[in-house]
């Protein structure tokens, strides 16, 4: 096992996201025309295909939608760990660990309310993650 | 296309299953394609069509010394066999080609001459995913479940019943890697993997092979196997991100691939005798059930507990012990494939007497795609 987790490598559609973290904003995106908020990002709205979509600044809040607890090893995060699902206010649902917390069933509640929180894991990757709120 | 117009007249498992060492994936396929080619009575020569999976068709047609007029490398995952057989059907119905030899072969296990992951790499996955240690399906497949469980009111021992009753299968079949039947408490206190699934809610990981031949159902009286006929058969997909998938509790892409493959065969819930799941873990089943409509939504985990699935149950389910406890490479759906045709010709270890309609429902990566083929055993519309 090495001792990074695997990190995200940037595209062109996600840049601004990942240029969001590293300041401290979860960015989402919005349609113009069905007002739809979507992640993960594109030059388009998936929901009906109109170019016309604005990054914003997202709440951070979130609800805990679904999780596993995995205790495989993995490279750069320490097993036991909760690998989880946000459900964001905004609507999008978005992977991440639960930091701050207990890696267990009891203090890993389903629909707790959940805030984000930013690691910075390299000089050019910080990780949207989510503890309670 | 018209129902049962095409038919399976070939279908073989490699000669072992399990640990096979001293074959590389590619011979594996080429294992599993020899075994089928006997069993169709024809030569390689007969064959004009190849489709595969996880490996380059090409590479596949190439050592086998075939040269096709027709390839098919769709690569989605475990159910990749079941959108070969629809593809296979079509091509033959449209004239593209005569005789498909659909393979797959994977040293899951042994890992000889397996190279990379049978399933494209996402971009977004890797972004948004895998980051977060989400990289090897047990970290992935099993994350919808607990909001399943909280929705339905799942219990735990429910979805190790799933476990307990495919044991009950395998051990009706000489060639299933675990036989012992085992307890709920069993699985319970079997180790935990990602919580909250144990090892033995997990499927196995071993080497082995299989392939299929089709061809238009008016020559199957030509080969010597009883044909299994195409009556029908759906497929989908929906998104390569666990986390992105609409519903934890619902598959769309098994609800399209049931819905158009029951609406193609022509043929409601009742009519069906057998049944398929893939089931790469324990709650897939459970999805199964569901999205193909046997079971209203929250019903099914009561339904396996009940018993309705198990040896003697209404509706016998993944009857060779599943990926859970028969054998799972890597991509399983070519065994739930075999399995459909061993019940339909009649020759299964635990045969379902009587069973006229079989229904085989597979799954792509983690809930992404979905293929559903309908056989019978007959060509009567
Ligand atoms: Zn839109």
């Amino acid at each position: 096992m090495t001792d990074q987790r695997e990190l995200p490598i940037p595209t062109p559609e996600t840049k601004h996201f990942w240029e969001g973290t590293k300041v401290g904003e979860l960015r989402l995106q919005r349609c113009q025309e069905c007002s739809k908020h979507y992640f993960p990002p594109r030059h388009f709205c998936p929901g009906c295909g109109s170019k016309k979509t604005v990054v914003f600044k997202a709440s951070g809040y979130a609800t805990l939608y679904s999780y596993v607890i995995s205790h495989i090893p993995a490279p750069g995060i320490k097993p036991p760990y909760a690998i989880a699902v946000a459900k964001l206010e905004e609507g999008p649902k978005m992977m991440c660990n639960i930091l701050n917390c207990d890696q267990t069933p009891e203090a890993l509640v389903l629909d707790m309310p959940l805030k984000v929180i930013f690691q910075k894991v390299s000089d050019e990757i910080t990780l949207p993650q989510f503890e309670p709120k | 296309m018209k129902r049962n117009s095409i038919a399976i007249v070939g279908a073989a498992e490699t000669t072992d299953l399990g640990r096979i060492p001293n074959m590389s994936q590619v011979q594996l396929h080429a294992d599993a394609a020899l075994n089928a080619i006997e069993d169709a009575g024809l030569k390689i020569s007969d064959i004009d069509g190849v489709a595969t999976a996880g490996h380059n068709a090409v590479e596949i047609a190439h050592y086998l010394g075939i040269i096709p007029s027709w390839l098919d490398g769709t690569s989605v995952g475990g159910c990749s066999f079941m959108l070969h057989v629809n593809h296979a059907a079509a091509a033959i119905h449209a004239g593209l080609c005569k005789t498909v030899l659909i393979t797959h072969g994977e040293s899951g296990k042994s890992q000889q001459g397996r190279f990379g992951r049978p399933i494209f790499p996402s971009l977004f996955q890797q972004q948004f995913e895998r980051p977060f240690g989400a990289t090897i399906p047990p970290t992935m497949f099993p994350i919808p479940v607990l909001r399943y469980m909280k929705d339905y009111n799942l219990k735990e021992d429910q979805l190790a019943m799933v476990s307990v009753v495919q044991r009950e299968w395998a051990g009706r079949n000489p060639r299933s890697t675990f036989k012992d039947p085992i307890t709920t408490a069993d699985v319970l206190n079997s180790k935990m993997i990602c919580y909250p699934f144990r090892l033995l809610m997990c499927c196995l990981v071993t080497d082995g092979g299989g392939a299929l031949i089709l061809t238009k159902a008016e020559r199957a009286k030509d080969h010597p196997q009883k044909p299994v006929y195409i009556r029908g058969f759906g497929e989908s997909g929906e998104t390569p991100l666990i986390s992105q998938m609409d519903d934890f509790t619902s598959s769309a892409a098994f609800r399209t691939s049931g819905k158009n493959a029951f609406k193609a065969a022509g043929i409601n819930h009742n009519d069906v005798d057998h049944l398929m799941i893939y089931d790469a873990f324990a709650h897939l089943p459970i999805y199964g059930l569901e999205d193909l409509g046997f079971v209203k939504p929250g019903e099914a985990g009561n339904f396996i507990a009940d018993g309705n699935t198990r040896p003697g149950g209404s509706l016998p389910v993944n009857t060779n012990g599943g990926g859970l406890s028969y054998m799972h490479s890597g991509m399983y759906g070519m065994y739930a494939l075999q399995e459909g045709v061993r019940q339909m010709r009649g020759i299964a270890p635990a045969q379902i007497n009587g069973a006229n309609i079989s229904v085989v429902h597979g799954v792509g990566g983690m809930f992404g795609a979905a293929g559903t083929v309908v056989m019978s055993n007959n060509d009567q519309d």
